[in-house]
């Protein structure tokens, strides 16, 4: 017979406002099992626990139930306290009468009535417990981080720099990814290359970091602290351990194809490095445009290698690798600027994206830095730059604010103004949202001293006009409708999960939001963590977000992983799902309902197994076994029935 | 010959009685008989849109119910504004059963019951989806070669986008057609702007704007003509260009022709169907370099 104890908190006048605590503690005295019962204003605080901790040891108590706030917050605590005063930490459980009842209710008779079968139930809980012990798991003391923009570089740069060695997986021959290709940043105006690059060096040179770049992951298994992934290099066509570097390929090369790089505004060859500055510094072939892999001519490139490292192999390679945690860094795209017809997007050359006119601004860009326009070549005077393009449009598009634009297109116009002075740059918003450090300032100053005209409005059309883009909208402050002739349009896309994210996420079986993009645990108090243990976050994989914010998340998702990896084991909950072995028929409907893959199959007995550190204890397993073999700890069927029977129960004395 | 039942509505009745020839020949032609329906009424035109309003599509919807009460689920008609209407109160009450209860009780002496199950289609739907535009290209006796045409969809074939016959923001079934009939078509960006409709009634002067506004883009882009496909837009792109000629004197018009008087004439009918001298501007000049 197990000897009870039940502690009833006030929480100040939000439990006891409501909730007659004085009256129920006094009923329950007399509950069969209960040795001894009680109320305290805080049972949280010092008091609170030494009143629990002295009333175990006083009434030899094996089961405690604190009838208090809800467990997200305190079932920790209250455990803590069970165990240091000698009794298995799985014996106490808490009755939530505050958020399930006395915060949502009102009427004091009724909301008392409703805590009492809320205590009984826990009390029938507790009373079928059993002592269970934490599973221990080992990690693997080593750091997956997918994606090379610059918040993997970030979250690879911080673990390795804290002595575990980390393995960054990026798809393109590259790292640096959309911050490469962006001319200077807001609201300082730093080069985006000069404070990038160094870090990319960093990377590449680190110790403790091994770069796979033109690799893709394509399968995991295991569980948090023990994954097995399993990594495909992509075909390169060119041996990079002989390759120098230097470069001569692709100057020979006749090829010439539009570059992803430059945004289709400039060119590179079949043979090509993404940019100058690229780490590692090779050249990948492109099998698509290649004419030696297409028609078997050409050869031009491998003639010039001095070193013989082009071989054109089409080859993939795979390689498996050990790690404890994964970092999901897989950034974003610009929405595709083709579905945007009523802003005339893929009609007019002269209609780009913000990405596009990145390089544009960018010395290093297509025209050196120059602001010609794509159709023709001449120097913008008129620019528009179009706010929401794709955002903020439940209708038509993408129903949230993209979080970057309002600030990138204030800079792309300043610079545009520090270029062409003469030029007039307009930006049509529907309302600017700069919160951030120096943001507001920023967009101050691109009025005051830039000259930049803000319009409040949307734009109604879009249409060629000889050789201009001419822009009807309307100014929603001036009441008036508006007419400008543009010589270059730049629509500030609304920002979705990079292409391949979705395909990612199902092999990794991380969750994403209704929009693609990576579903944290909590929103405010884990937003790192996704709801799978073991996979985190940084980046714009998670939401829309700029450079200071996705260089933050990644230092503390790198945190996040140091702690996983800094104790000896893994302590993971013991309230698992169960099989009983003599019932188990091996009909397997478990294994298909199991949203973790915890459950497996033991071909030699014929029985389903569960893997005690997939198991998130969520008890699909349990409501679809059909003989009855599964249970979970201390949630059993039978604990389950007394529970609803115990709620249900109308009170003997009326 | 297949047939459709076909709701004709006022307007082409009266002022564009030529509009409905065309399109009757048309047909004909292409082997569809346009059945006219029979004790049709007002189509209800643009409905009040509040929500409570019930009461107005009454008109619509004894359309419906005598659309029902021949055997059919299914018309046509020519006019966008008749179609507009039609369309969106037939969804509205079609997809739902308390207002088509409601609707029901307020036409108690009607003999039967609305079942919610009729449909409207555009005439250039009938063109696309039923005959077909291939058959319609072997069909063209007299392509039209030397023309280049302007597409105007004005707003009731695109908006809302529940009685949208094609993509609200670029839609080309009116290019497509245009192609079929060997015209050529001219870039118009002025395509779905707003004729100025009604207001034409008691704002002659906004009309004439809108007016300008349209054929300038269309004649700056080299438009040979307007190929409309309402009759409330013709009569604000053609009649009116008297008006804007009086505020704008040098204003240099175009002709504005009717989906289906084009097609009449690359079909190669009786160009008495279109009745030509019901139009403003001359269609004269047009009709000799078809010839």
């Amino acid at each position: 017979m197990k000897r009870m104890g039940l502690f009833i908190c006030h929480c100040g006048t939000n439990i006891a406002d409501t909730v007659d605590v004085e009256g129920l503690a006094k009923k329950f005295t007399s509950y069969p099992g209960i040795m001894f019962s009680t109320t305290y204003k805080y049972m949280c605080s010092h008091p609170g626990q030494e009143l629990i901790s002295k009333s175990i040891k006083e009434h030899k108590l094996d089961g405690v139930i604190v009838a208090a706030c809800s467990p997200t917050l305190h079932e920790m605590t209250f455990r803590k306290v069970t165990r240091t005063s000698g009794v298995n930490p799985y014996q106490c459980e808490i009755a939530n009468i505050r958020e399930q009842c006395s915060w949502v209710h009102t009427d004091r008779v009724k909301a008392t009535e409703k805590a009492e079968r809320i205590i009984r139930s826990i009390i029938e809980k507790v009373r079928l417990n059993e002592d269970l012990q934490p599973i221990k798991v080992d990690v693997t003391r080593k750091a997956l981080v997918i994606g090379g923009g610059i918040a993997g570089i970030q979250a690879a740069l911080d673990i390795a720099d804290s002595g575990y060695p980390v393995v960054l997986v990026e798809m393109k021959s590259s790292i640096g990814g959309h911050m490469a290709q962006l001319s200077e940043t807001f609201p300082t105006l730093d080069c985006s290359q000069c404070i990038l690059t160094p870090k990319m060096v960093e990377v590449a040179s680190h110790p403790n970091i091994e770069l796979l770049t033109y690799s893709e992951v394509k399968k995991i298994d295991g569980y948090v602290g023990n994954f097995t992934v399993t990594i495909e290099a992509k075909a390169k066509g060119i041996d990079w351990e002989l390759c120098t570097g230097c470069g001569k390929c692709s100057e020979v090369c006749p090829v010439s194809v539009p570059s992803e790089f430059e945004r289709g505004l400039g060119k590179r060859s079949a043979i090509y490095t993404t940019f100058p500055q690229a780490v590692p510094n090779k050249p990948v072939i492109d099998s698509e445009s290649c004419l030696k892999i297409k028609t078997g001519g050409c050869g031009l490139c491998e003639k010039e290698c001095d070193v013989g490292a082009i071989n054109f192999s089409r080859e993939f390679t795979y390689r498996e690798e050990e790690v404890g945690a994964v970092v999901v860094a897989t950034g974003y795209e610009l929405y595709p600027i083709l579905n945007i017809s009523e802003y005339g997007g893929g009609e007019f050359e002269d209609v780009i994206d913000g990405l596009a006119f990145e390089r544009l601004l960018s010395a290093s860009g297509p025209t050196g830095g120059e602001i010609k326009r794509p159709s023709d070549g001449k120097v913008v005077e008129d620019i528009v730059f179009i706010q929401c393009a794709g955002s903020r449009d439940p209708e038509k598009h993408k129903p949230y604010c993209s979080r970057i634009c309002c600030m990138y297109s204030t800079k792309q116009a300043m610079l545009f103004k520090h270029k062409v002075h003469h030029g007039q740059p307009y930006i049509f918003y529907i309302d600017i949202r700069s919160g951030g450090k120096g943001y507001e300032e920023f967009v101050e100053r691109a009025q005051r001293e830039d000259g930049v005209i803000y319009i409040r409005g949307k734009v109604s059309k879009l249409y060629r006009d000889n050789d201009k883009v001419k822009i009807v909208g309307v100014d929603t402050i001036l009441n008036k409708p508006v007419e400008i002739e543009a010589d270059l349009v730049v629509l500030a896309m609304a920002i979705i999960p990079s292409p391949g994210t979705e395909e990612l996420t199902n092999i990794l079986k991380v969750q994403t939001d209704e929009n693609g993009f990576l579903q944290e645990i909590h929103p405010k108090l884990r937003p790192l963590e996704s709801t799978t243990a073991g996979f985190y976050f940084a980046g714009c994989a998670q939401a829309p977000k700029d450079i200071p914010d996705a260089v933050s998340q990644a230092s503390g998702t790198a945190v996040k992983v140091v702690s996983l990896f800094s104790g000896d084991y893994l302590q993971l909950e013991p309230t698992i799902a169960t099989v009983d072995e003599d019932v188990c028929s091996g009909c397997r409907i478990c294994i298909s309902v199991c949203p973790y893959q915890a459950r497996e199959f033991d071909e030699k007995k014929g029985i389903v197994r569960v893997n005690e550190a997939l198991c998130e204890s969520c008890g699909a397993c349990v409501a679809a076994c059909p003989s009855g073999a599964s249970d979970q700890k201390n949630l059993t069927d039978k604990q389950i029935s007394t529970m609803a029977t115990a709620i249900i129960k109308e009170d003997e004395d009326g | 010959m297949k047939e459709i039942i076909y709701y004709p509505g006022c307007t082409l009745k009266n002022t564009a009685k030529n509009f409905e020839d065309s399109a009757l020949a048309c047909a004909e032609e292409l082997g569809f008989e346009l059945r006219e329906l029979k004790n049709w009424y007002c189509c209800g035109t643009v409905y009040s849109l509040t929500s409570d309003d019930l009461m107005h599509h009454i008109a619509t919807v004894r359309n419906l119910l005598r659309v029902q009460e021949e055997g059919e689920d299914r018309f046509t008609t020519l006019c966008s504004m008749c179609y507009n209407t039609l369309k969106r109160s037939s969804k509205r009450i079609n997809e739902n059963d308390d207002d088509r209860e409601k609707i029901n009780s307020f036409m108690d002496e009607e003999e039967n019951d609305y079942e919610g199950k009729v449909d409207i289609i555009h005439y250039l739907q009938l063109l696309r989806d039923e005959i077909g535009f291939d058959k319609i290209k072997e069909k063209v006796k007299k392509p039209l070669k030397s023309l280049k045409l302007a597409p105007y969809y004005g707003c009731l074939l695109l908006r809302p986008i529940e009685a949208a016959i094609d993509d609200p923001d670029s839609p080309s079934i009116l290019e497509d057609l245009i192609t079929v009939m060997g015209g050529e078509v001219a870039y118009f960006p002025f395509k779905n702007e707003c004729c100025g409709a009604y207001q034409t009634v008691s704002e002659v002067d906004l009309v004439v704007e809108r007016a300008r506004n349209i054929i300038g883009n269309a004649k700056r882009n080299g438009a040979d003509a307007l190929l409309v496909s309402c009759p409330l837009c013709a009569f604000n792109l053609d009649n009116r260009q008297k008006n804007v000629l009086e505020k704008y004197t040098d204003f240099k018009g175009i002709p504005v022709l009717y989906f289906t008087e084009a097609l009449a004439l690359a079909l190669g009918l009786d160009v008495e169907v279109c009745h030509f001298d019901l139009h403003y501007q001359s269609i004269e000049e047009l009709v000799k370099e078809i010839e």
